[in-house]
């Protein structure tokens, strides 16, 4: 590099200040959720301490968290899997088969996408009360389906694009249906972009907040409501609130992680290459 | 890039794809498309339908056709006119900050340096907290005026300590939500300045471009595009920020922090006057519609290839 040694220690410690300063919010409460319920609001802050997991064992063993753990678990599983099962079909049928309306059609589905959420929230909430479907999990996962439907089918015929065509051809030469062709070829040739899909989808639905606050309060609350119920107490249980939400919030940061290039794929519909 | 070159192949291919049967492919789009026409249309068509309705779930006698007295009452409220300022407020500024902030951040980490990669990991992360949780960090640990670390930071150095949000409630929320979405534009940000051509930033260079010169004339228009959806998309999220505001000031004080995505959750599901807040939610949908329609313009002019 041309760049002299000492700009690129300027560099090297502007970024990691950068990457300090955005991270810091986040290890600050992991931190807390390792202190006592006494350390959690000392003043001045302590910055070391002692330890404990007394906080994790108390969140795990709490009988209502694992229900909320459970229920933000079958909720995003659930809405990614048959968003996935209905996305297919329409996203091979594009990649493959392109009609003159195909690209009219991607586009309008993307644009269900734009409409905000509380411009609905009336009809949707009036709906599921006369459903049934208030505070329940098939209730979540029909909005949840209905939401990422777009983002799914876009991300999938994007990866389906990038499957080569020859191989598809040469199965249909040797006589395969197109079930076959689908489920023995295209699939398995696509297992990576179907996972970066899913995890997408799963993060969505994970940390969705405005459906889950508004539709659910107990039965079926993930762990976004849950969370939220603690904004009332002031100060009587930060570690135990750090604790929950460190679990809350690790596993999908690690999906996050993984999947960062699909992301901007998925969010920007293509728009940023 | 790779990616681009394979799609250029498999579309001039095509032709020999259709040449052995017509597929009929209503069948495989039908699913999809039924139900995004459904979810389109059904809860649209139904907040039109009420917005013209005297409707309050708590006064069964009034019932019957508004006309656009809903929408007289709401447009003659100064509630609604004090939180669509508040909106218009929370995303310009949250737009400001992330796209402004994001350049910068990318920028920065396009550069080579040591550990660029996890600085990168961590950087990104508040993207993937949930609203519910990054709105308590920051109500409870940070800015708690008594217990909070920048309460005590600002007590070492012996500043008045801030209550951020009884004094600043709209500008704490825009500091929740902005560091929420900052990520999100370093990304997007990131993947259009690695997709500049080396050979042209090479070039600069040997015209003798510095670094500020650089990012003016070729980083910032390469960038155009990118920072023009970025703004387009956030638009479209920030509108309906919920719950940030729902954990933190539950709109307060008084208006000072509701949003018009608050508003009309008030209205709705604390008021119970449903036709009051369809009225609200058409005003909503015609906001973000605006936006949209910019948006679709431009993706569709990248999906053409």
């Amino acid at each position: 590099m041309r760049s002299s040694l000492r700009e690129r220690i300027l560099i090297t410690v502007l970024g990691w200040l950068a990457a300090f300063l955005m991270f810091f919010p986040i290890f600050w409460m992991v931190l807390t959720g390792f202190k006592t319920e006494i350390d959690a609001v000392s003043t001045p802050p302590k910055l070391f301490f002692t330890p404990t997991l007394e906080n994790f064992e108390a969140v795990r063993a709490r009988a209502d968290y694992v229900h909320f753990a459970l229920n933000s678990i079958i909720i995003s599983v659930a809405a990614t899997a048959l968003s996935i099962l209905i996305a297919v079909p329409a996203a091979y049928a594009m990649a493959f088969f392109p009609k003159k309306r195909t690209k009219d059609i991607l586009l309008w589905m993307l644009s269900t996408k734009m409409m905000p959420a509380v411009g609905v929230l009336v009809p949707i909430y009036l709906l599921a009360k006369d459903l049934g479907a208030l505070d329940t999990r098939w209730g979540l996962i029909l909005i949840y389906v209905l939401m990422n439907l777009p983002i799914v089918v876009w991300m999938l015929y994007t990866f389906f694009k990038e499957v080569p065509k020859d191989i598809l051809e040469a199965g249909r030469m040797d006589g395969a249906k197109p079930k076959q062709e689908v489920w023995m070829l295209l699939l398995p040739l696509s297992v990576p972009g179907i996972a970066s899909t899913a995890l997408l989808s799963i993060i969505l639905c994970w940390n969705e907040a405005f459906w889950s606050l508004n539709l659910t309060s107990s039965q079926a609350a993930p762990l976004t409501t849950f969370i939220a119920s603690f904004s009332a107490p002031e100060g009587l249980f930060w570690a135990k609130l750090s604790a929950a939400s460190t679990v809350a919030i690790a596993p999908i940061l690690i999906f996050g992680w993984m999947s960062q290039r699909q992301l901007v794929r998925g969010l920007t519909f293509g728009a940023v290459k | 890039m790779a990616t681009t070159s394979t799609v250029a192949v498999g579309a001039g291919s095509v032709p020999g794809g259709r040449r052995r049967r017509d597929v009929n492919t209503l069948p495989l789009m039908a699913p999809s498309v039924v139900l995004l026409l459904l979810w389109m249309i059904v809860p649209l068509a139904m907040t039109l339908w009420f917005s013209f309705q005297y409707y309050n779930l708590l006064n069964p006698f009034m019932t019957g056709f508004a006309g656009l007295d809903n929408y007289r009452f709401l447009l003659t409220d100064r509630a609604l006119w004090t939180s669509m300022g508040n909106t218009l407020l929370l995303v310009g500024w949250v737009l400001v900050i992330t796209v402004g902030g994001g350049t910068l951040l990318a920028v920065l980490f396009d550069q080579e340096f040591w550990g660029r990669g996890v600085a990168r990991l961590l950087a990104i992360a508040p993207f993937f907290v949930m609203p519910t949780v990054s709105a308590l960090i920051w109500k409870n640990m940070l800015m708690h005026p008594v217990n909070g670390l920048f309460a005590f930071v600002s007590r070492t150095l012996g500043l008045p300590v801030i209550d951020f949000f009884t004094n600043f409630p709209l500008t704490s929320i825009v500091i929740i939500v902005a560091w929420q979405w900052l990520p999100f534009a370093l990304l997007i940000l990131l993947t259009a300045i690695q997709s500049l051509d080396s050979e042209q930033k090479e070039a600069a260079r040997m015209d003798g471009a510095g670094p500020l010169a650089m990012f003016f004339f070729i980083i910032l228009p390469h960038l155009g595009r990118a920072i023009s959806v970025v703004i387009m998309i956030q638009t479209i999220f920030l509108l309906s920020v919920f719950a940030e505001i729902y954990v933190t000031t539950s709109g307060g004080p008084g208006l000072a922090s509701t949003n018009l995505a608050f508003f009309i959750y008030q209205r709705a599901l604390l008021d119970f006057d449903v036709g009051l807040a369809s009225a609200g939610g058409i005003i909503a949908i015609v906001l973000a519609n605006i936006v949209a329609i910019f948006l679709v313009r431009s993706i569709a002019r990248n999906i053409a290839d």
